[in-house]
């Protein structure tokens, strides 16, 4: 094990930062695996690191006859073979994709392979993050060749437990489907078989990994290891836990974030049947109850006084003005190539405009849920999280505790989209605080009411944009002017994420767009909000890829060229994306007649190492709706593991995308969230939903993520073709049918 | 004291007779495969069926259920094996699959009631029901081939 990971084992307060510095010294590795994609193809020789066959290695076997060679694989006599997972099942499909990758190399019977998560381990971190954690987009590449060498580790010490127990050379045996085959003598032997010699022997140093040309599994359209119970009520997530002697409770937060309890009356919430405690906690009053159904009831009756604290005059509608007058003047330079400003003052022809996104809740379908069970000198949870690493360590360190003392087990998550990976471990440090004072084994459960007044949002972002023109339409200038929060500002990443002034996820999408515009320029202001943010799937992009293509359609109309010829000139640099955006417009049939009223949008997004384009059909009723036709998507996510798994991922982000575009927003005023549950936070309903098409570019480039991705540039291919069948130019999302109606003005 | 059919089998609860059904499922009689999304009839995950009606849980106090049928996913056959079960597998409809027990009980009344349901009747039946990974096309896809099913299986 490494410095930090033995810190991690041991000293919870000096461990965060040693963690975090690691997480930091390889957020540098993202553009390193890049540049290198394809130095791994081929065969290659894999060395292993130690930490590999840590302790974790030989928890992980679950019988003495089971061989476990190391963390993330176990096989059994009766061949069932065990991937151990240390990346978060969330809908992603990532159970499925990481099984294929290891089995790729161990080539068990592929109706053999089933998924567990893993326990909070160092063997498990991150192998760019360096903890143990689910999240941008990231598992794929993290896992892509450990896990092939980890499944190859298996397969060789098999072959030689096979080979001894026949006495011949290893050299002699090849393995199929599970089966270890003596081609000369025609002896065969299963895995399972082998499992009890091969536990015997040493583990090899070095592997070789197959050619790609080889490969059997991947790129196969494999089904999911998981449809089966998540579609006969038996998958368990957080919220189905149990424990014995369990009790249920819930809490009553502040109404305006950073408030603080004066006082508590809790007569009538007392005389609920069912009900055990009632205590305040640091995040304001758990309710503690024999069941879910009794706490709820008596938080209703509880009587509260609030001291609301500095937030109590915060206003969505203020901030909007606000923002916008700090775009009028410059920020902290992310980004300078060339000379923007004196380019903008030379240009024949210049635009100018101002883009506005609201928070937005992540809204995962299965409400914020964890289950402790606290003891006097160990601490147990049971929860959907993305971030054990982190988790772990604020866990013990509420409780007093060391982390070893604290066990986290990862069930399936009914949606993350970023929120179960939270910064301060918010739900999982509030759920200990309510075990502290249940005294039993409890379940903390947050209503929808809870979860999207809760607050961790995607950041409200304005965004400033002015373009120059030559005489012929074309773009020589670029200014773009970002204003909101800062997602890492306050967190334990703070220091690390943050240079000089910006945050990297403010301005991603934004100061690394792929278009050749010789004179560019991005800066920030990050206003301090007493508004908790986050992570939200995709992140900056969400912002970045709606504005910037938003002003990027508005550029080429003003010079009077074709958006998606625009876009050809200036990704010329760019051939991964370039031929993305030839497919997508030939697929979404770019510059073909259409219905009357109807209008096309295209628009680019680089996030998360991987390449998306869309064309998207919609038209505009009388009263302001808009209907969304189709969608066409082309993605170059690399080499793809599973293609049915990246096409249900860029549906998925469409969707995810079109809510957004269409339907939500969190709004403050008095300090208070508006939304409460879904009828005010909608979400995008099957009857919405457009014809969707997804178009994979083969590639034999190492495989990049493909969760996120697809949300960027729906919003922006929307507006762009909202724009084409109306002419009138969406700048401020939702999309408000009011702006939309036929009485409404014509903006362009 | 309540009494109902669940799934088949007599069960009584002794609880608050306001208490939504979907908790009496949950934390009561341990049946998990009905879920909580909203707690106001506007999401569809606790979707289960009342004498053959599909009916939000969150929203029906256990008083209603009293003498009648309810039938939850776990229910829906006993082997995974309803027409819609193996659509769903076929198609690999679900992500997080957190929402997919509320669309296969809304699918299953649909069903019943339109064997052979268009994209019209498929809006108007599901509407009701989100799904937040976004898996609407492969639902009505996967309904699509679940009645294709039905059919093969009643001509043969």
């Amino acid at each position: 094990m490494s410095r930090a990971e033995n810190l991690l084992e041991v000293k919870p307060d000096s461990l965060s930062q040693e963690a975090v510095v690691k997480v930091a010294s390889r957020m540098g590795r993202r553009s390193f695996l890049k540049t290198t994609a394809s130095a791994s193809v081929g065969l290659c020789i894999a060395g292993f690191v130690p930490e590999l066959l840590s302790a974790a290695a030989r928890r992980a076997a679950a019988t003495s006859s089971s061989f476990a060679p190391n963390a993330f694989v176990r096989i059994a006599p009766d061949d069932t073979v065990t991937v151990i997972s240390g990346h978060s099942e969330m809908g992603q499909g990532i159970y499925t994709s990481l099984a294929m990758v290891l089995n790729e190399e161990l080539e068990a019977d592929w109706s053999n392979v089933r998924v567990v998560s893993a326990p909070v381990d160092p063997a498990y971190n991150h192998t760019i993050y360096g903890v143990q954690m689910t999240g941008g987009s990231s598992s794929t590449p993290s896992e892509w060749e450990r896990l092939r060498k980890m499944g190859a580790m298996a397969r060789i010490m098999l072959v030689q437990a096979a080979a001894q127990r026949w006495n011949v050379d290893p050299s002699g045996c090849r393995v199929a489907n599970g089966v270890v085959i003596h081609a000369a003598s025609g002896k065969k032997a299963t895995y399972g078989s082998l499992t009890a010699d091969a536990a015997q022997l040493k583990p090899p140093t070095d592997v070789k990994l197959k050619d790609p040309k080889q490969f059997t599994l991947v790129g196969k359209p494999k089904h999911r290891v998981d449809t089966k119970e998540k579609t006969n009520g038996t998958a368990q997530f957080g919220l189905d836990v149990s424990l014995p002697n369990m009790v249920h409770a819930v809490v009553a937060r502040p109404p305006v974030f950073g408030g603080k309890v004066k006082s508590v009356d809790a007569t009538e919430a007392k005389k609920i049947p069912g009900v055990l405690a009632i205590e305040q906690i640091p995040e304001g009053v758990a309710v503690v109850a024999k069941s879910f159904w009794s706490a709820k009831q008596a938080r209703e009756k509880l009587n509260v006084s609030w001291d609301d604290g500095p937030n109590a005059n915060l206003s969505t509608d203020q901030m909007l003005a606000d923002f916008s007058k700090q775009s009028a003047n410059p920020g902290i330079v992310a980004k300078k190539e060339g000379d923007a400003p004196s380019a903008l003052k030379g240009a024949a022809k210049t635009i100018t405009a101002e883009y506005d996104v609201p928070y937005l809740a992540h809204a995962m379908m299965e409400p914020l849920n964890c289950v402790v069970d606290l003891r006097s000198d160990s601490c147990e949870l049971w929860t959907g999280t993305q971030f054990q690493t982190i988790d772990r360590m604020q866990a013990a360190k509420t409780v007093g505790l060391p982390p070893e003392k604290v066990k986290i087990n990862t069930t399936l998550l009914g949606g993350g989209f970023g929120r179960r990976a939270n910064p301060a471990s918010d739900f999982i440090i509030e759920a200990v605080n309510v075990a502290k004072v249940a005294k039993a084994p409890v379940k903390v459960v947050w209503t929808r009411e809870d979860d999207l007044a809760g607050g961790w949002y995607r950041p409200m972002w304005h965004d400033r944009f002015s373009a120059g023109l030559d005489a012929q339409g074309n773009p020589v200038a670029w200014t773009h002017t970002i204003v909101g929060q800062s997602i890492l500002d306050g967190t334990l990443f703070e220091s690390f994420g943050i240079k000089n002034g910006v945050d990297s996820a403010s301005v991603e999408g934004a100061a690394d767009i792929l278009y050749g515009i010789p004179n560019l320029q991005v800066d920030l202001h990050s206003p301090k909000i007493g508004v908790p943010v986050q992570w939200w799937r995709s992140v900056g992009h969400s912002h970045t890829g709606f504005s910037v293509e938003g002003f990027f359609d508005e550029m080429a109309h003003a010079g009077k060229k074709d958006p998606y010829q625009l876009r050809r000139t200036l990704l010329a640099k760019q051939p991964r994306m370039l031929a993305l955006l030839d497919l997508v417009a030939q697929k979404g049939n770019w510059g073909k007649p259409l219905p009357a009223g109807h209008g096309r949008g295209i628009a680019t997004h680089f996030s998360f190492d991987t390449y998306v384009a869309q064309v998207i059909e919609a038209s505009v009723e009388k009263n302001g709706n808009v209907r969304v036709h189709r969608v066409v998507c082309a993605v170059d996510c690399g080499r793809v593991i599973n293609p049915d798994i990246v096409k249900a991922q860029m549906e998925g982000g469409i969707i995810f995308g079109l809510t957004a575009a269409l339907k939500t927003e969190i709004t403050l005023k008095s300090g208070r969230v508006q939304q409460h549950n879904f009828h005010d936070y909608p979400m995008l309903r099957i009857f919405e939903t457009p014809e969707i098409e997804v178009h994979i570019m083969p590639s034999e480039e190492n495989p990049t993520g493909v969760g996120e991705p697809s949300v960027p540039p729906v919003a922006p291919a929307l507006t762009n073709a909202i724009f084409a069948a109306t002419g009138k130019r969406i700048r401020r999302l939702p999309i408000r049918a009011s702006e939309l109606a036929e009485s409404s003005e014509v903006k362009s | 004291m309540t009494s109902f059919a669940l799934n088949g089998k007599p069960v009584e609860v002794d609880v608050d007779p306001a208490t939504p059904l979907l908790w009496v499922l949950r934390d009561s009689l341990g049946l998990t495969g009905t879920k909580f999304g909203c707690g106001m009839a506007l999401c569809g995950a606790c979707t289960v069926h009342l004498d053959g009606k599909a009916i939000r849980s969150c929203v029906a106090p256990v008083s209603r259920v009293e003498g009648k049928h309810v039938t939850t996913i776990e229910g829906l056959s006993p082997d995974s094996s309803h027409p819609l079960q193996r659509a769903w597998m076929e198609i690999d409809v679900p992500q997080c699959g957190y929402c997919q027990s509320g669309q296969i009980m809304s699918a299953a009344v649909l069903l019943r009631e339109i064997p052979k349901p268009t994209d019209k009747d498929i809006d108007e039946a599901m509407g009701g029901n989100i799904c937040r990974c976004g898996t609407y096309p492969r639902i009505r896809r996967a309904i699509h081939r679940a009645a294709e099913m039905t059919t093969e299986k009643s001509k043969s």
